[in-house]
């Protein structure tokens, strides 16, 4: 059995009063990319910041990389993961090209090797650093920001990446094209990911595992074959109801 | 050639007197600002930092500008007649503005982006440098822009305690009851604050990030 990259065992995390995440159990293994499916507000952006320290378990514990979360260095590990943000959180006032490179520059690169860095990625992403390189995220389009969200989680190159509904604000074309290149990305890079999505379709094309999670708790984890297959009431509830949105 | 003697002796007297009022202003505003910025950027993210050095600011504020430096003169290492004196005030003065302006700036940044920022594996300090204090620019700015235009009407009142300044000529106007001597004082005093008010706002905006 392969060490799991991420592990959860019996997790349990609360904002006071409120339970939000309840006993999950969850690997990620090397290779994989897992889609944490659930619905809004049902707990899967606090399971990422869970994974990267933003949030600290209140039982049970998070492995990272074979070291339990609180173990890491606060920023050491962040800067190991890398994290595609909801809505995009580019720096404002950063170029693209600054947005792109600014772990690298954390991690104090030298500038020339940043520079390179930097262009490969916005090269492997579809936005030409002489084009797009000096401008400021306000003068892009939404699928262009996401795309400049997804080099700056690859540029320190890290093992694992986590991808909280990168694609989930944008038009169903591009969204489409995106799926499409985070496939192709995935084939070239052969990264591991944790990849949150409310959107059922988006999880059978993109996981190579389905993990549903509602209101906290872990309601299925297995292939997307499986997940068609299961005749689970709650599964099937999800699909449809989800099916109707769309 | 009275008129113009007058001129002559008014320019000779005057220049010097202008001087000393830049520099009164000048010393004071950059020291309130190397505390108040850095203070502002440091409590910020505390609510009760905050509200303890915004009222301690704001009561020095309320002191009226004549009885501060009244108080300063008789206290022992601090006080005495001067231009130091007279700066110690006009820090107390400046201080304010430039506290409130950076507090404000670093409250209005977007939760969303400092919490990014620190996703991306930021330390406390680098949050400050390349996030909070740039996003904070523009309110900083006009912090000191307040703060250098009051400062530029309060330092008349420095000639009281012997600071020197364009107060100078307005105490000697007013002593004499010569309403031509005060406006020699005044009129440039007014000038200054409006030459300051524009040129700073231009700054101000230049560090708008959106
Ligand atoms: N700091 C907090 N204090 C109180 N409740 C919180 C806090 N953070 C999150 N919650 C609640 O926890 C639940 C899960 O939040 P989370 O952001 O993980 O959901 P999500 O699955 O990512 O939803 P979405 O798809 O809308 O992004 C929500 O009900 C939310 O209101
Ligand atoms: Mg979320």
């Amino acid at each position: 059995m392969p060490e799991p990259l991420i592990e959860f065992r019996n997790v349990s995390y609360a904002a006071g009063e409120r339970r939000i995440l309840e006993n999950l159990n969850l690997q990620v293994l090397a290779g994989e990319t897992v889609v944490l499916l659930g619905r809004s507000g049902s707990g899967k952006t606090t399971a990422l910041r869970l994974v990267n320290g933003m949030l600290q378990a209140a039982s049970g514990s998070v492995t990272v990389l074979g070291k339990s979360v609180p173990d890491w260095e606060p920023e050491r590990l962040k800067r190991s993961i890398g994290y595609v943000i909801q809505e995009g959180g580019l720096l404002p006032h950063f170029t693209v090209a600054r947005n792109v490179g600014l772990v690298p520059e954390l991690e104090g690169w030298p500038k020339e090797r940043i520079q390179a860095r930097v262009d490969e990625l916005l090269h492997l992403v579809g936005l030409p650093m002489e084009v797009y390189g000096s401008r400021m995220p306000r003068q892009l389009s939404g699928g262009q920001r996401q795309r400049v969200g997804v080099a700056r989680a690859l540029a320190a190159d890290p093992p694992v990446l986590l991808f909280d509904e990168p694609f989930g604000a944008l038009d169903p074309v591009t969204r489409a094209e995106l799926q499409r290149e985070f496939l192709r990305l995935r084939m070239d890079l052969g990264k591991t990911s944790l990849f949150v999505t409310h959107d059922v379709r988006e999880a059978l094309l993109l996981g190579t595992r389905i993990v549903l999670l509602e209101a906290g708790r872990l309601l299925f984890d297995g292939t997307a074959a499986n997940f068609r297959a299961s005749n689970l009431p709650a599964l099937i509830a999800f699909q449809e109801g989800a099916n109707d949105v769309f | 050639m009275m008129f113009s003697d007058i001129l002559q002796d008014l320019l000779e007297e005057g220049l010097p007197l202008l001087g000393e009022h830049i520099f009164l202003v000048a010393v004071s505003v950059t020291v309130a600002a190397i505390i108040g910025i850095p203070l502002g950027l440091f409590i910020a993210a505390s609510p009760r930092w905050r509200a303890i050095a915004l009222g301690i600011a704001n009561a020095g504020q309320t002191i009226p500008s004549l009885a501060l430096f009244g108080f300063l003169i008789p206290l022992p290492w601090v006080g005495g007649i001067g231009a130091r004196t007279a700066i110690e005030a006009l820090v107390l003065y400046a201080f304010l503005p430039i506290l409130r302006n950076t507090v404000t700036g670093v409250l209005n940044i977007d939760p969303g982006i400092r919490d990014s920022a620190v996703a991306m594996g930021m330390t406390r300090s680098q949050l400050v440098r390349l996030v909070e204090l740039p996003l904070a620019a523009r309110s900083i700015m006009g912090g000191l822009r307040i703060a250098t235009v009051t400062s530029i009407g309060t330092a008349t009142i420095a000639a009281a305690i012997g600071g020197g300044g364009l107060g100078v000529f307005v105490f000697r106007g007013i002593a004499s009851v010569d309403k031509w001597t005060i406006l020699a004082g005044a009129l440039p005093a007014a000038l200054l604050a409006l030459a300051a008010d524009a040129l700073l706002g231009i700054v101000e905006r230049r560090c708008a990030v959106e």
